[in-house]
């Protein structure tokens, strides 16, 4: 009775964490803040239901698999989310109209897509300072 | 009220809304990114969804679904990333 009681607040906090997560999908008003919220948060729900489904059958050959698709999400979501995230900024997407300051602006070569690093180009971050301290 | 009664009358609800919103966001997205972001969520979700309903059913052959299901996901999504960042602006 309590192990069930226990399977179902994992699996209700998983469900209410995919929830949460398409709720952000739908509401978040640029590509890089729908991306944020949705990746941890989706991945967390999908985990702890696969958690649940390897806890509640106790035979090793389920359980092992259910502990792998668990790993295998929570390593890959990471690296998809950063490839899609720089192949948007690169692509020129736009950001939102109240973001406040874009550290990679002018960082990305537009011929061979790679970053400078910042100490190349000190006048820049300077200068997105000053207008920050405009903003505010 | 048993676990897969609970599972089947309120986790599995709560998934379908879910997946319903994304769909959503799937076909108005503006940019080809959002919609590739929203198949990711969506093969997520999808995953979610076969565990509960292996939970529920007792049936955990189906998370072998759930193996290639992921691993389809991250394919697509890496490969979408190479080819968009390939095409460049336009």
């Amino acid at each position: 009775m309590i192990f069930d009681i226990i399977i179902g607040l994992f699996s209700t906090i998983g469900a209410l964490a995919i929830l949460i997560a398409s709720i952000g999908i739908m509401r978040m008003p640029d590509l890089f803040l729908r991306l944020s919220v949705t990746v941890k948060a989706a991945t967390l729900g999908a985990g702890r239901l696969l958690f649940v489904a390897a806890m509640i059958y106790p035979q090793t050959s389920f359980t092992t698999k259910a502990i792998a698709i668990l790993l295998f999400l929570v390593m890959t979501a990471p690296v998809s989310a950063h490839m899609i995230s720089r192949a948007a900024y690169i692509s020129g997407v736009e950001l939102w109209k109240g973001t406040i300051r874009d550290d990679l602006e002018g960082m990305y070569d537009s011929e061979t897509h790679t970053l400078k690093s910042e100490e190349e180009n000190p006048d820049d971050t300077e200068s997105q300072d000053i207008k920050k301290g405009d903003l505010l | 009220m048993t676990l897969s009664q609970y599972i089947d009358y309120i986790i599995l609800p709560i998934l379908a809304i879910s997946m319903l919103l994304v769909f959503i966001r799937l076909f108005k997205g503006p940019e080809v990114v959002d919609r590739v972001i929203a198949l990711d969520l969506l093969i997520t979700g999808g995953v979610g969804v076969i565990a509960a309903y292996s939970i529920s059913t007792q049936e955990f052959v189906l998370l072998d679904v759930a193996l290639i299901l992921a691993l389809i996901g991250f394919l697509g999504t890496i490969s979408f990333a190479y080819y968009l960042e390939k095409r460049g602006k336009e």
